[in-house]
């Protein structure tokens, strides 16, 4: 369970953050500027706010009121830096176990072998880390935080100086420690598509103040929130269940709240949930049942709001049942067709991306 | 013209004890002016960065003048330590060691204070949220990746001293066998008929010794360089 309510002032800009969360990850979304770094650095005890609490599964690091304020080396909190920042003086092996060596046993729970093998960094052991790799000195960052036998860990932007492959690589580290290793983790990032990779929770900052905080499929398909969740990146996330696998021409039917949807095979069992993204602009809309269409996913459903912009497009939020699905049309064609609130019509979905199976906690 | 003489030898050993001395005595006072330069910030730290380099830009014979008055067997100073734990530096070759100690003082605190500005802060933040105290994060993280400029602080001050005169000669005398350093000595040799050429034999000591201590300085600076950024192989 994170508990925060923080507010501190920097020069002229003021943050104002709250926000509880009780699941494995929790997203922290925003511009930069937005106050994202200023958020995790007051939590890890880096800065100290002006108001508020922090705590982290009942146990304060930070109250204003009861003048509670441990220093960074009491909080246990695990920060991963945008840069790794390794020693540089000091081998793989020496950063990995620099904050082990300071904990007593009494706190110790995780063992550097076995943050060794699920980082994969034995090979890398005896390496000065001016030697590595940027997606490697990222694995020995993560390695060296959870070895400090941290309450939660803190990962503000950790692929943000990492190429693309690189990136993949990382994200598919995290999700292992997430499941293996049971910290809550907060993920910083300005990229939606981490972080609904990832998070649970997504808590959404903007100009220092939480403007959206909350389940991620909630708060993602909140129209009021896309001009910061990004126009370029709306869509909807849903939890579906895989169905029936055709094996013939390689799809997956998937189950949600709203109808069907098929999709290229997936490699997961029947009965598996999964999440999937529907970005807005693979949303198409008819008003009348298309035939002859290309397009395999067609949802029946209902116009709930629109939202228009001065640009070339707008944003059509539909209902499939329980479902609310965000279409990117452009205004002409919102004009051209007529199209309203309360009106019943067909939504045709041309891809769906998926992100992480939502194991969480086991 | 080698090898030298047992008096000679004996002025050689001198002044490199006294500049040993002096560094090694005041190197730790050094190491913590400096990082209390570089990271601190308090009201009255231009003036403690003033008194810092006042040796530098005083005449070294007033430096001696103050050392007399201060340290001397009745200055303020002098008598208490005499008193309390019987160190005399009046006429002592430790005289001469705490004059070069001194006088190489804002050297050393000036190469270390750079070094240590140049080591990224974030690194510290990082080591105190891995569990750090403050003084386990200087020792540890601090120091070391200052290695270079405490090396070449130590060098610039150990040279000062070897070849420290003004505040030595005002502050101890010139005493064979106590306080006549190499510069001392040389001096006097000049000021006798026909001491030039021994004069010249002490000269070129002096110059192998500090051709010797820069070397020794350089190779160490290299080698922690490299040490830090090895194995790229």
């Amino acid at each position: 369970m994170i508990d925060v309510d923080l507010e501190q002032h920097v020069g002229s800009f003021v943050l104002r953050a709250r926000f509880t969360a009780d699941t494995p990850v929790v997203g922290l979304f925003g511009r930069s500027g937005s106050g994202k770094s200023t958020l995790i650095n007051a939590i890890a005890g880096v800065t100290t706010p002006g108001r508020g609490h922090v705590r982290i599964d009942g146990v304060t690091l930070f109250d204003s009121e009861q003048r509670i304020d441990l220093s960074p080396q009491d909080r246990r909190v695990g920060y991963v830096f945008q840069d790794s920042l390794l020693f540089p003086h000091l081998s793989v092996e020496g950063n990995l176990l620099y904050g082990h060596h300071l904990r007593s046993t009494a706190v110790r729970f995780i063992e550097p072998r076995r943050v060794i093998g699920v980082l994969g960094l034995d090979t890398l052991l005896g390496r000065k880390s001016g030697a590595l790799s940027g997606g490697e000195k990222q694995r020995v960052a993560i390695g060296r935080a959870l070895l400090a036998q941290p309450r939660i860990l803190l990962l503000d932007e950790p692929l943000a100086s990492l190429d693309v492959p690189r990136r993949m690589e990382i994200l598919d580290y995290i999700e292992l420690l997430r499941d293996e290793f049971h910290i809550p983790i907060v993920y910083v990032s300005h990229s939606i598509e981490e972080i609904t990779r990832l998070a649970d929770t997504l808590v959404v900052l903007s100009d220092g103040n939480c403007v959206g905080a909350g389940d991620v499929d909630a708060v993602m398909g909140r129209l009021d929130l896309k001009p910061y969740t990004g126009r370029f990146e709306a869509g909807t996330v849903i939890e579906a269940t895989v169905t029936a696998h055709d094996l013939e021409f390689d799809l997956t039917t998937l189950g949600f709240e709203g109808g069907e949807l098929t999709v290229p095979g997936l490699n997961a069992f029947i009965g598996e949930r999964v999440r999937a993204r529907i970005r807005a602009r693979d949303v198409s809309l008819a008003v009348q049942k298309p035939t002859g269409l290309s397009i395999v996913n067609v949802l029946p459903g209902r116009v709930t709001s629109i939202r228009e912009e001065s640009g070339p497009v707008a944003d059509v939020e539909v209902a499939v049942g329980e479902t609310l699905l965000t279409a990117r049309i452009t205004r002409r064609s919102l004009v051209q067709l007529g199209i309203h609130v309360e009106q019943e019509l067909y939504a045709m979905v041309k891809s769906v991306s998926f992100d992480h199976r939502s194991t969480g906690y086991a | 013209m080698l090898p030298l003489n047992p008096e000679e030898l004996g002025v050689i050993f001198l002044s490199l004890r006294v500049a040993i001395v002096s560094v090694a005595c005041s190197l730790p006072i050094a190491v913590l002016v400096a990082y209390v330069l570089a990271r601190a910030r308090f009201p009255g730290k231009i003036l403690v960065d003033a008194i810092v380099h006042l040796p530098l830009v005083l005449p070294p014979v007033v430096v001696g003048f103050a050392l007399l008055v201060m340290f001397g067997k009745r200055g303020p100073i002098g008598s208490l330590l005499d008193q309390w734990f019987g160190i005399v530096f009046a006429f002592r070759w430790t005289g001469a060691a705490l004059a070069s100690a001194i006088m190489g003082f804002p050297l050393m605190v000036r190469a270390i204070r750079l070094s240590i500005e140049a080591v990224d802060q974030r690194l510290e933040t990082a080591a105190k949220t891995l569990g750090g105290s403050r003084a386990w994060v200087f020792a540890s993280i601090t120091l070391p990746l200052a290695l270079p400029g405490i090396i070449t602080g130590v060098l610039l001050s150990f040279a000062r001293g070897l070849g420290e005169f003004g505040a030595t000669i005002t502050f101890v005398s010139n005493i064979p066998g106590e306080t006549e350093t190499l510069p001392l000595a040389i001096y006097s040799l000049t000021q006798v008929p026909g001491g030039d050429a021994r004069a010249l034999r002490l000269s070129i000591v002096a110059v192998v010794l500090s051709v010797l201590a820069l070397v020794t300085s350089e190779w160490l600076t290299a080698r922690t360089r490299r040490a830090k950024s090895d194995d790229r192989r």
